[in-house]
């Protein structure tokens, strides 16, 4: 049988020389080598103090985006819902009042949106539905929870900080992906 | 007529002393299990323990509270006061060791000359010896009163094999006390401050001595009586809570005071090598000294826990015949050539062939 790496390398099965029956030396030879070991470059990263820099076409937790002016882009249209393999996405709609302008992009929005983050597959299919750059995959993944109540998550846990109030964390948010329509390319 | 007074100075110095030997020793056995994982882990490339307290540093203290919470269970079909008897004789065999080990030469304190070893006997080598033996029985009440096969299988491999290593152990040490000619362990430290350490003079004894002494303390590559992997565990598998705790920190306190016995066989005791202790006490006075000579015999100490810890992450364990193997088909008959050459070459000495 081929191997599947040049890694492999066969026991051997020869009888042991005076020098090695002597188990002396060859135990202070693997004593050397286990020495050796001691200066070695540790490949853990601690992983709460360190965290390993996530790719750029990870897909994490959702988030809910605004625009510049920090009005929720969502419109309650549906697409998102209905392209969820997993069926993991709810949403009710409502209609803007007149004043809220500020909150609201345009004249339909969603009053709930709840993500089950036991059934998302963190496939990103929303993402690429979302005709209003609505949804996206942050960079973040779900922390542990004790109840599963827990990881359905309403719109104050998706919607993204205010750009305006609080633009250190709508950054940390955003992460370092493109969140606004151009260069997207699903405005079609 | 005062056939059985008190000197209440003496009373109240051995007993400090005794309280820090053994405080000292379970604190020191506490830090080699920390240690141990540390250095288990640097060893195979991974970090080990570092979540508690800075570096992991409390890491001990943690895993002896886990212990102490944990649910202290008696077998219903074991022997229960055996049960509780084993893990009692082993820490309590361990601790006993420290009694004769001199840890330092002395100390002036309160116009007073304190040794710094808790009774110098003059059969101090044969008290160690008598204590390891019985440090057995714990081992052997233990696996017997478990009332189970694989911890009974545990404590017979326990016994056959202290039983075959103590010989090679004797008779190896044999040659160096016809070297040193005397079995107080005071003594001999004193011998090896003015001479030779005796690892110059007796290597293969040493060598013969350092193998009994990994086989005694139940360490890799011979701790088959609580392998986990075939015996899940062997002597201690029923045992829980603080009394597996008692055990395995016997191990511990073994592994550390056994390193001091070495020491003060082989490596000159509390001895501060290349340096002329007579000329180094005139200048710097006898307390300071004192200290010195404690920190260096503390050193070789961490020396020789550290070579344990190491050769336990590198070897593998010896089979059943392989171990018997190397303590009567090896290590006997070495340890008896080398009494004979040793023999001889005192005989040849004595009688003025100087060469």
């Amino acid at each position: 049988m081929q191997a599947l790496t040049n890694r492999a390398k066969p026991v051997s099965r020869k009888k042991m020389n005076l020098w090695e029956s002597m188990y002396l030396p060859e135990i202070l030879r693997g004593m050397f080598i286990t020495f050796k070991h001691i200066f070695r470059k540790k490949v853990t990263i601690n992983y709460p103090e360190q965290t390993r820099p996530f790719s750029p076409v990870f897909r994490g937790l959702q988030i809910l985006n605004r625009d510049e002016e920090g009005r929720e882009n969502c419109t309650a249209c549906g697409l998102c819902a209905v392209a969820c393999p997993a069926e993991a996405i709810t949403m009710e709609a409502a209609e803007r009042q007149p004043g809220e302008e500020h909150l609201y992009r345009e004249e339909k929005y969603a009053a709930k949106y709840e993500i089950n983050m036991l059934r998302c597959i963190f496939c990103g299919l929303c993402e690429e539905a979302c005709p209003k750059d609505a949804v996206y995959l942050s960079e973040t993944f779900a922390p542990a929870n004790y109840q599963r109540k827990g990881f359905i998550y309403g719109k104050k846990d998706l919607l993204i900080p205010h750009p305006k109030e609080d633009p250190e964390a709508y950054a940390k948010a955003k992460g370092s992906r493109k969140l606004h329509p151009e260069g997207h390319g699903n405005e079609k | 007529m005062h056939l059985l007074a008190i000197d209440w100075a003496v009373f109240t110095e051995k007993l400090v002393l005794i309280i820090v030997v053994v405080s000292a020793s379970l604190v020191i056995a506490m830090y080699s299990t920390y240690a141990e994982r540390k250095i288990a882990a640097i060893i195979q490339d991974r970090r080990g323990p570092n979540r508690a307290g800075p570096f992991g540093i409390l890491q001990p203290l943690a895993d002896g509270l886990k212990l102490f919470f944990k649910e202290e269970i008696i077998p219903k079909f074991s022997s229960k006061f055996l049960f509780i008897l084993g893990p009692s004789i082993a820490m309590l065999t361990a601790i006993m060791i420290g009694a004769v080990i001199p840890w330092g030469n002395k100390i002036h304190l309160f116009n007073r000359d304190i040794s710094l070893q808790i009774a110098d006997v003059n059969i101090g080598i044969l008290y160690v010896f008598g204590i390891v033996s019985l440090g057995v029985y714990g081992i052997m009440i233990g696996g017997w009163a478990s009332n189970n096969k694989f911890s009974l299988l545990g404590a017979m491999r326990a016994a056959s094999q202290i039983i075959s290593y103590e010989l090679a152990m004797g008779i190896s040490l044999i040659a160096l006390l016809m070297l040193s000619g005397t079995l107080s362990l005071k003594t001999m430290v004193d011998q090896q401050m003015d001479h030779w350490w005796y690892i110059f003079k007796q290597p293969l004894g040493f060598l013969i001595f350092l193998v009994c002494a990994f086989a005694e303390t139940n360490r890799t590559p011979f701790d088959l009586s609580e392998a986990e992997n075939e015996l899940i565990g062997g002597y201690h598998s029923e045992y829980s809570s603080m009394k597996l705790g008692f055990y395995l920190f016997a191990e511990y306190v073994n592994m550390f005071l056994s390193s001091a016995v070495m020491v003060t066989l082989f490596f000159g005791g509390y001895d501060i090598p290349f340096v002329n202790d007579h000329t180094l006490i005139n200048t710097i006075g006898t307390n300071w000294m004192a200290v010195l000579q404690g920190g260096a015999f503390f050193i070789k100490i961490v020396c020789f826990l550290f070579l344990f810890m190491w050769v336990r992450w590198t070897i593998p364990r010896f089979r059943y015949d392989q171990l018997m193997n190397l303590g009567w088909k090896i290590l006997l008959p070495l340890a008896l050539f080398n009494m004979l050459v040793t023999g001889a070459i005192i005989l040849l000495h004595q009688n003025n062939w100087h060469f």
